[in-house]
């Protein structure tokens, strides 16, 4: 989860065919894509797996066609979100959808949520791989404190302090930015 | 400037699970599925006999030239060649 191109770094050396980069900007923005899909429009599993990887084929095939390297972030977020309303308006004919549920879906707040999320990730993967570890595996993969223990050979009793710790760390670095809402290439 | 207090950095993290492995395991290898795609296209170009049995049956024409089974590349093939 490190990051040490910038967005725009990443594109470039996509768009020369790089496919460790390749590899590499998937991993970046794969949560990012999922979250729009099944928390921003409750896709259904399977649908949210179809748009998923229609996103990342559009990606790879458009890839030439992004006018500014760095905005591969909104651009990525856009294609999701357009993709799904798609996919929401075809299972709506269906099977009819209230308009109500349409017009919900995608909300604004959940979707400016996950922007926020996304930066915070980001800012998470510049902390000490300890914290990295430790915040991602308690907080986005909901591990127990046993589990953690030991996958990382800790005493649990230390785990709840380091969590804290690092937490005080990874705010520091956020508040320390002068620009926190501005595109992750601008690290 | 977006204040961070903790519980919000907390219930931010918590907001970007991982994806299901193999979602971005396929993600990853599309440049490879694509390589595979090309390649086949290419063949199919240039061999009208190996076409007509892309359009015939595509899987089992490629499983019969020893092409690994790609879904990815498969659907692509299906769309291209309007195969069963």
């Amino acid at each position: 989860m490190a990051q040490t191109l910038s967005d725009s770094e990443l594109v470039a050396r996509c768009r020369s065919g790089d496919q460790q980069a390749w590899a590499e900007l998937v991993d970046r923005f794969s949560r990012y894509v999922y979250a729009i899909s099944v928390q921003a429009f409750r896709l259904p599993e399977a649908d949210a797996e179809d748009v998923f990887q229609e996103v990342f084929a559009r990606a790879y095939e458009h890839l030439d066609g992004l006018r500014d390297d760095a905005a591969v972030r909104p651009w990525l977020g856009q294609l999701t979100r357009r993709l799904c309303i798609d996919r929401l308006r075809a299972t709506s004919r269906e099977r009819p959808t209230a308009d109500e549920e349409l017009d919900l879906a995608g909300s604004e707040e959940t979707l400016t949520m996950l922007e926020d999320a996304l930066t915070v990730h980001e800012a998470l993967a510049a902390t000490p791989e300890h914290c990295r570890e430790i915040l991602d595996r308690f907080f986005a993969r909901d591990e127990s404190y046993r589990t953690i223990g030991e996958a990382l050979d800790l005493p649990a009793g230390t785990i709840a302090s380091r969590i804290s710790r690092c937490l005080g760390r990874l705010r520091e670095l956020l508040e320390g930015r002068t620009q926190p809402d501005t595109p992750s290439s601008s690290r | 400037m977006i204040a961070f207090d903790e519980e919000r950095l907390a219930r931010l993290i918590r907001a970007l699970p991982p994806a299901p492995e193999a979602w971005v395991r396929a993600a990853q290898e599309l440049p490879l599925a694509k390589a595979g795609l090309d390649e086949i296209v290419a063949r199919a170009e240039a061999d009208a006999e190996f076409r007509a049995r892309l359009v015939a049956d595509l899987e089992a024409a490629l499983a019969a030239e020893g092409y690994e089974r790609d879904p990815a590349v498969i659907e692509a093939l299906k769309v291209r060649f309007k195969s069963k």
